[in-house]
């Protein structure tokens, strides 16, 4: 075989591997949609993060904004702290409340953020000052057996 | 007849240890050479490189010659997760999450391992076979004699060609594998395609899986085709050394990859 | 022996490990001559091929190749001397996944920077000179053994080496390609004014064509001299080689203990 037919398919095998890769990123991935080319970070605290992981989804009125990049514990005021990467086309008010919620009974767990009426917005590197902790099934059970339990001597 | 009984069982023993450690003694050997040949192919790598067309023929003949096993294996592989996947989903009501499971398991495990032994067994052998026969015909020698450096010459090409070919090889099986599960889902079985497609893409995270997987059959390639081409180098130059050491490529490379894809997943994707 | 020698072989020994297999050759190999070595399988000729290519070191003593010490050299000092030797292979060796072009091509694509129309004309040159050019755009796997061996010739002389080492050029050829080999032989020689090292172990064809003859046996130089003192020899090791009988100094049987003493034991264990 001539080096020039040999260069050709060799070229070919190349560029549909590259073609690969690049469907592999775009179509089957998400670097299109979801990689930020230009970021922000906010941070949060919370009592509970239940269920919540890195590189789990933000999301504004179901729309995704950003990623979950961080999450440590504070061992000062007993608190998660979690790092948020926020596309720098967004921008939130001082007041947004930041909560964690699922994605359906049983989904992945991500943070919601609802927007306030502030005039000033978050800066780089700002907490937030409202937040809701992911709800945790036993708790909810606990208070709402506690409720019950109270109720029962008014009724009589 | 009891000093007979102990005499013969402490035979054994003494055998026993003496082999093993005679085995023991050989596997280290080996592993030692074959640390100082991975060195001399990256020390004279520089030479063979300097010779381009060299690394490019070997890529035609380890990548591009296997590009229609790669291609047919992974179509079947995918549209064989599209139907498996279909089947236990739809039970949880979640056949829309049938894209995220063909294209996670393909980008991150099936592709880079599967291909990876496909590999082994269609490029590998025949890289072992072809440095077997060049040693066992006097070629390596002879080249040596020629003042040609056959570890530049013969060995490098060989290697690069296949730590160049293996991570398109695996790109390819995966995007083709998803495209199976395609087929089977949404045209055949009738699962929504725009939940097909965004459910993927809501899940699958470039740098996390898709990269995580490129840089698994990077790994892969690099041990498959260090390995094809030490066996070959070290092959006993007879007809017998030769099919021995292609048995050998085969075997050590399967277990390399599912060894080295156990470290490589719970470093990657530990605790996530 | 004049004393201009290309090599010179003194006192040399070598062994794998504990097996000796040279102990203590001299020898020399005078500029421009055909010399050959012979001697029974196993008798380390090739070994000494290696210690003369460098491929490997003796055990003791010294070994000069054109005046420098073989041993001594470093890997690019080595590969410049071999760039000056010729070697053709006990099977020629050719390179299967190329043609008999690029085979003699080879080298001089290898090691030098010549434009291809002037490779060209030297390998069709060489070609010619082994009377294959006609052949030239064959595969190896496509010619006789007698083709390929002189394709391989071709090959070793692509450079015009200094010294030309032929490993058993003979082994497995048939009478008339033999003869054909045998002559290829001596007229490079005298052409290229180099200087040749047959190892073999057809006398007969070897002592047609040569200058001078060692005799190895065991390691050992047991015998050496021109053609002609080696058909008078009186020696029973050359007598034996030479008429080839089966028995002499040689022996037929691998040493054994008697033959009667191994049939008793073989009873008594029964």
């Amino acid at each position: 075989m001539s080096r020039k037919l040999l260069d050709l398919w060799v070229g070919f095998f190349v560029a549909i591997g590259f073609a690969a890769v690049l469907f592999l990123a775009l179509r089957v991935g998400n670097l299109s949609s979801a990689n930020f080319a230009e970021t922000y970070q906010l941070t949060a605290k919370f009592d509970n993060i239940g269920g919540l992981k890195v590189r789990g989804p933000v999301k504004s009125a179901g729309v995704v904004v950003g990623r979950v990049t961080d999450i440590r514990f504070d061992p000062q005021a007993y608190e998660a702290l979690v790092t948020l990467t926020i596309d720098s086309r967004y921008q939130f008010p001082k007041d947004t409340f930041a909560s964690i919620l699922t994605a359906g009974l049983l989904g992945e767990q991500y943070i919601g953020l609802d927007a306030g009426g502030d005039e000033k917005m978050l800066k780089p590197g700002d907490v937030f000052a409202k937040t809701q902790s992911a709800v945790v099934l036993e708790k909810l059970i606990s208070q709402f057996m506690f409720n019950k339990a109270s109720e029962t001597p008014d009724s009589k | 007849m009891r000093w007979l009984v102990l005499k013969w069982t402490s035979s054994v023993l003494i055998e026993l240890v003496r082999s093993t450690g005679h085995r023991m003694n050989n596997a280290l050997q080996t592993l030692g050479f074959s640390a100082r040949f991975f060195m001399m192919i990256l020390v004279y790598s520089g030479q063979s490189f300097r010779r381009l067309h060299l690394t490019i023929r070997e890529i035609y003949f380890v990548g591009f010659q296997s590009l229609l096993i790669i291609l047919v294996s992974g179509l079947f592989i995918g549209m064989v997760l599209g139907m498996q996947g279909y089947e236990t989903l739809q039970r949880y009501g979640s056949s829309e999450a049938l894209g995220v499971l063909v294209a996670l398991s393909l980008t991150r495990e099936l592709g880079p391992v599967v291909s990876a032994l496909l590999f082994a067994s269609r490029a590998g052998s025949s890289i072992t076979a072809e440095i077997g026969l060049m040693k066992a015909t006097e070629q390596l020698t002879a080249m040596d004699m020629m003042a040609v450096n056959p570890i530049a010459r013969v060995v490098a090409p060989r290697f690069w060609g296949g730590v160049i070919s293996m991570p398109l090889l695996a790109a390819l099986f995966s995007a083709i594998g998803v495209f199976g599960g395609y087929l089977i889902g949404v045209v055949l079985i009738g699962v929504d395609e725009g939940a097909f497609w965004s459910q993927m893409q809501g899940s699958v995270d470039f740098r996390f899986d898709v990269w995580n997987g490129i840089v698994k059959s990077f790994v892969f390639g690099t041990a498959v085709s260090l390995i094809s081409v030490f066996e070959g180098y070290d092959a006993v130059p007879t007809a017998e050394g030769v099919s021995a050491s292609i048995k050998r490529t085969v075997v050590y490379s399967a277990l390399a990859i599912l060894a080295l894809d156990f470290v490589l997943t719970s470093f990657m994707f530990r605790g996530v | 022996m004049p004393a201009d020698s290309l090599v010179k072989i003194t006192d040399v020994n070598f062994a794998y490990d504990d097996r000796s297999i040279l102990k203590g050759i001299d020898m020399e190999i005078p500029r421009g001559k055909l010399v050959a070595i012979m001697g029974n399988s196993g008798c380390g000729k090739t070994t000494l091929l290696r210690l003369i290519g460098g491929q490997l070191k003796p055990t003791s003593g010294e070994l000069l190749v054109d005046g420098q010490s073989v041993p001594a050299m470093k890997h690019d000092e080595l590969y410049a001397m071999r760039r000056r030797m010729g070697m053709l292979f006990q099977f020629g060796a050719l390179f299967t996944d190329i043609s008999v072009f690029d085979n003699v091509a080879y080298l001089m694509r290898e090691h030098t920077d010549l434009p291809e129309d002037v490779i060209r004309d030297m390998v069709l040159m060489k070609l010619n000179a082994v009377g294959l050019r006609g052949a030239h755009h064959l595969m190896p796997a496509e010619l006789s053994g007698g083709m390929a061996r002189r394709v391989a010739l071709a090959r070793a002389i692509a450079l015009d080496p200094m010294l030309i080492m032929y490993d058993e050029p003979f082994a497995g050829l048939d009478p008339i390609s033999m003869g054909v080999i045998g002559q290829l032989i001596r007229k490079l020689n005298d052409a290229l004014g180099a200087t040749t090292l047959l190892v073999t172990h057809d006398v007969q064809e070897a002592l047609l064509i040569v200058d001078y003859v060692y005799f190895v046996s065991d390691g050992q130089i047991v015998a050496q001299g021109t053609p002609d003192d080696i058909r008078a020899s009186s020696d029973p090791f050359v007598h034996q080689f030479v008429f080839g009988e089966a028995d002499g100094p040689v022996h037929f049987h691998y040493p054994a203990v008697p033959f009667e003493q191994e049939l008793m034991r073989e009873v008594a264990g029964a």
